[in-house]
């Protein structure tokens, strides 16, 4: 243990997991072990990278260099080469697409150089499976601190005076919260960690939980001390099983070296964290449907107040926080309020952390400051706009959440300028679409997200948005009039103001901001009957250019309606009759002859 | 194994098992839930009862809980569950066209099971590879960047391991109780 001289970090990710990244782990061990290096040198799977476009990833340190799409079949040359020659890989470098330069060190990535990472601080960084490397970067320090130099109040002030708010959605200001939660008197409270992350599309918190599970652990009881509370809860979502392993293995590990259980580091302070499995309902990351759930009734939510604050789990008091939230704690109180309120704008202070995806040339997971301007983020950091398509809008604030369209590209991203641009800030999910994105069926999609998650329990959100979703169909089938497009408006309106939950009060927004922002698209459908993006199917026209098609007859045969007809070298056609808009025939076609319309 | 109603004495021990190690039967219904569906695969009537006497509920609050979350099935899956990923970045990199070269191919729709019981076919939200979307997961197995060209190569050869184990035939149902 002692020689080790360099360190080969591979990304232990759920997306580099799936492209193998177990399999180059084991064949890099194999091969450091054949060369009999295998005491100098040790691979380590660490959390996600962020970088999960061109995964797998692997990291090389003390010298930093960072290998994009690496295969098992590369481990060989990687441990020749690098391990033991010193020289590096080039072709498995990243290769710059503006300056088409190999760039082997991490930090000077275009990706990386805007970010500041304070939650994803150990994500790549350290083995997620080993207390002893998060200790060895100050890991449980804060809590040490909190307990032996600080009074629970001294606590929650500190986080007060940060700024942090609630990075689940609701931007709740953090230190409030635990004021409120630590005012109440009770036998037993309970510090719950809301990791359900529902938002479909952004995967921050399974991030945070896969590479640095002791980060939450650390901070529940830290939240603990701070508010009077013995007990922590875990609620996970089930579908998250790399998630669950790593944080099992952790709280098993913090038992074992007393940093969590009976007085901890000896002091007379306990705290004990266990966890709870989510089952696949949206609604459940509400915090009172979570608290439901949690004693294993159906997930409904309850009205408010009381707050989980003063009747929550068991009907006892209860703090609930986001992961990401929870993340942030222990840096707060090791590097001070103040070093945390100098990031950021004036009323969102710190970093937030972005789920990167959809038309972007960089998927992945970004973390920046409060401010940073969404040009910044999907062009600077997210490379642009795949295919060198134009840029539509970017979606955030998941199902909850809007569109935000060209004209807010430099607006700084934080909590109160993204609801003043119509959307808001949501967990972390941000959606890019291009030109070929039909705002219709993005509305459509969210929609139909959350009528399936809705509980149930009232009638607007149940009934309501189930209307609007109907009225969105017939949009893009082409058989709405303008009168509908009020209409759904109206009923957008009702639905927020009625309904009982979040997930209800929130659900109309994608449509809204739709309606807002892409009006000439919705009446583009209901006027001329037409897609402008040719994405709603009922809308779309496949036609063969006569100019272009050589007769090959590829596309009569994949035809599955039997819709195309034409003779052995001769233009062919498509009867829109019997076309049943499958695309085979587009997509079959060699010489670009089919064309959407 | 001699006969099919063994291994389901054996399953039905091994929850009750789990259900005799908890500290407490308060509030545990869901992890139990989640414990049988790891062992029989899904939720027949039949298991709900047993848990429901187990944790002396009654069998309607056990039903009522198992229909709420979509994460508990009363259906049995296929030999090769398929789930093709619907979360927001999977959709738009054309997710439904996946779905829909599935459907047709296997000729069933989302929520079935081939007659055959090879393939089930579910959607599911965001399985957290974003950067490979479309995604595709057979049998645990995730397969990205999906093109709905892909999709008849990859069932094929399901459909081939099917047939080589296809002999010997083992008892997946839930014919009885422990
Ligand atoms: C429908 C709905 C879904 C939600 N889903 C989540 C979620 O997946 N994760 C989360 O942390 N908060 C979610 N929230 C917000 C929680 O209710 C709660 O505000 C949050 O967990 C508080 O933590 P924070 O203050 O640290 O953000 C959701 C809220 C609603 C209305
Ligand atoms: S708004 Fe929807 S999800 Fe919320 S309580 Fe009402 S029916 Fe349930
Ligand atoms: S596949 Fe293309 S070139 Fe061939 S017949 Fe069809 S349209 Fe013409
Ligand atoms: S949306 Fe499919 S993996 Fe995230």
């Amino acid at each position: 243990m002692t020689n080790i001289k360099m360190h080969v970090l591979v990304c232990g990710g759920t997306g580099c997991t799936s492209s193998r990244s177990m399999e180059i782990v084991d064949a890099l061990r194999a091969e450091i072990k054949a060369q009999g290096l295998a005491d100098e040198v040790k691979v380590v799977i660490a959390g996600c990278f962020g970088f999960c476009e061109k995964g797998p990833i692997v990291k090389i340190s003390p010298d930093n260099t960072f290998y994009v799409q690496v295969t098992p079949e590369d481990a060989k040359e990687i441990v020749a080469e690098h391990i033991v020659k010193g020289r590096k890989v080039s072709r498995l470098l990243y290769v710059d697409p503006k300056t088409t330069e190999h760039i082997s060190d991490s930090k000077h990535m275009d990706f990386y150089k805007k970010q500041l990472r304070i939650a994803l601080r150990n994500c790549g960084f350290i083995d997620p499976e080993n207390i002893g490397e998060y200790i060895a970067r100050d890991g449980y320090m804060a809590l040490g601190k909190a307990i032996f130099e600080m009074s629970p109040k001294q606590v929650v002030d500190e986080v007060k005076k940060s700024g942090l708010r609630g990075r689940g959605g609701g931007g709740f200001p953090t230190g409030l919260k635990w004021e409120i939660a630590a005012s109440y008197k009770a036998d037993q409270k309970y510090v719950i960690c809301n990791a359900d992350e529902g938002d479909p599309g952004a995967f921050m918190d399974r991030s945070v939980l896969e590479g640095d599970p002791h980060s939450i652990i650390e901070a529940m009881a830290i939240c603990g001390y701070a508010i009077g509370a013995s007990k922590g809860v875990v609620y996970i979502r089930a579908e998250y099983p790399l998630a669950v392993e790593r944080l099992q293995k952790a709280i098993v590990a913090a038992r074992e070296t007393g940093l969590l259980g009976n007085n901890i580091l000896g002091s007379d302070f306990s705290f004990d964290i266990d966890m709870y499995y989510g089952a696949g309902a949206f609604v459940c990351g509400e915090e009172t449907a979570l608290i439901r759930s949690l004693q294993s009734e159906r997930g409904e939510p309850t009205s408010k107040p009381p707050f989980p604050a003063e009747s929550g789990f068991w009907g006892k008091p209860s703090n609930v926080n986001n992961v990401e939230t929870f993340a942030n704690i222990p840096v707060i109180l090791l590097k001070g309020a103040d070093w945390f309120a100098s990031i950021g704008t004036a009323k969102s202070k710190g970093t937030k952390v972005f789920a990167l995806a959809g038309k972007v040339n960089n998927v992945g997971l970004v973390e920046v400051p409060m401010g940073t301007t969404l040009r910044e983020v999907i062009f600077d950091i997210g490379g642009g706009i795949r295919n060198g398509k134009k840029f539509k809008a970017a979606q955030t604030g998941g199902p909850s959440g809007g569109c935000l369209t060209e004209k807010f590209l430099d607006t700084p991203i934080d909590f109160d300028n993204l609801i003043a641009a119509g959307s808001m800030m949501g967990s972390g999910g941000m959606i890019v679409l291009d030109e070929d994105d039909c705002m219709v069926n993005v509305a459509k999609f969210y929609l139909g997200f959350t009528v399936e998650e809705s509980c149930g329990k009232c009638t607007p959100c149940r009934v309501g948005n189930k209307r609007m979703l109907e009225m969105l169909e017939k949009i893009s089938a082409g058989k709405a009039t303008e009168k509908d497009l009020s209409r759904l408006r109206e009923l957008a309106t009702i639905i927020k103001d009625t309904s009982l939950c979040g997930l209800g009060q929130t659900a109309p927004n994608p449509v809204l901001s739709t309606l807002d922002n892409f009006y000439d698209e919705y009446l583009a459908h209901v006027r001329d009957k037409r897609c402008p993006a040719g994405k709603c199917k009922s809308l779309m026209q496949y036609v063969i250019d006569p100019a272009k098609c050589k007769g090959c007859t590829m596309c009569a045969k994949v035809c599955p309606a039997g819709a195309i007809a034409g003779k052995v070298k001769e233009p062919h056609v498509i009867s829109q009759e019997k076309c049943v808009k499958c695309g085979a025939c587009f997509a079959t076609c060699k010489f670009g002859a089919i064309s959407k319309r | 194994m001699s006969g099919c109603c063994d291994g389901n004495v054996e399953r039905y021990k091994e929850l009750q098992t789990y259900i005799d190690g908890l500290p407490e039967k308060k509030g545990r219904l869901i992890g139990v839930l989640h414990k049988a569906q790891g062992i029989f695969g899904y939720l027949p009537r039949e298991v709900q009862e047993f848990i429901a006497a187990a944790l002396g509920l009654p069998v309607a609050k056990v039903y009522g809980v198992v229909k709420f979350y979509s994460f508990f099935t009363m259906l049995p899956k296929g030999k090769f569950p398929i789930s093709v990923c619907l979360g927001t970045a999977c959709y738009v990199r054309g997710a439904d066209d996946i779905v829909a070269e599935l459907e047709k191919l296997l000729g069933i729709t989302v929520g079935q099971v081939t007659p055959d019981g090879v393939f089930s076919l579910d959607t599911l939200r965001c399985v957290g590879a974003c950067g490979l979307a479309p995604v595709m997961i057979v049998a645990g197995h995730v397969y990205g960047r999906m093109k709905p060209a892909d999709v008849a190569g990859i069932i094929g050869e399901y459909r081939k391991k099917a047939q080589a184990s296809g002999q010997e035939k083992t008892c997946e149902g839930v014919c009885c109780h422990g």
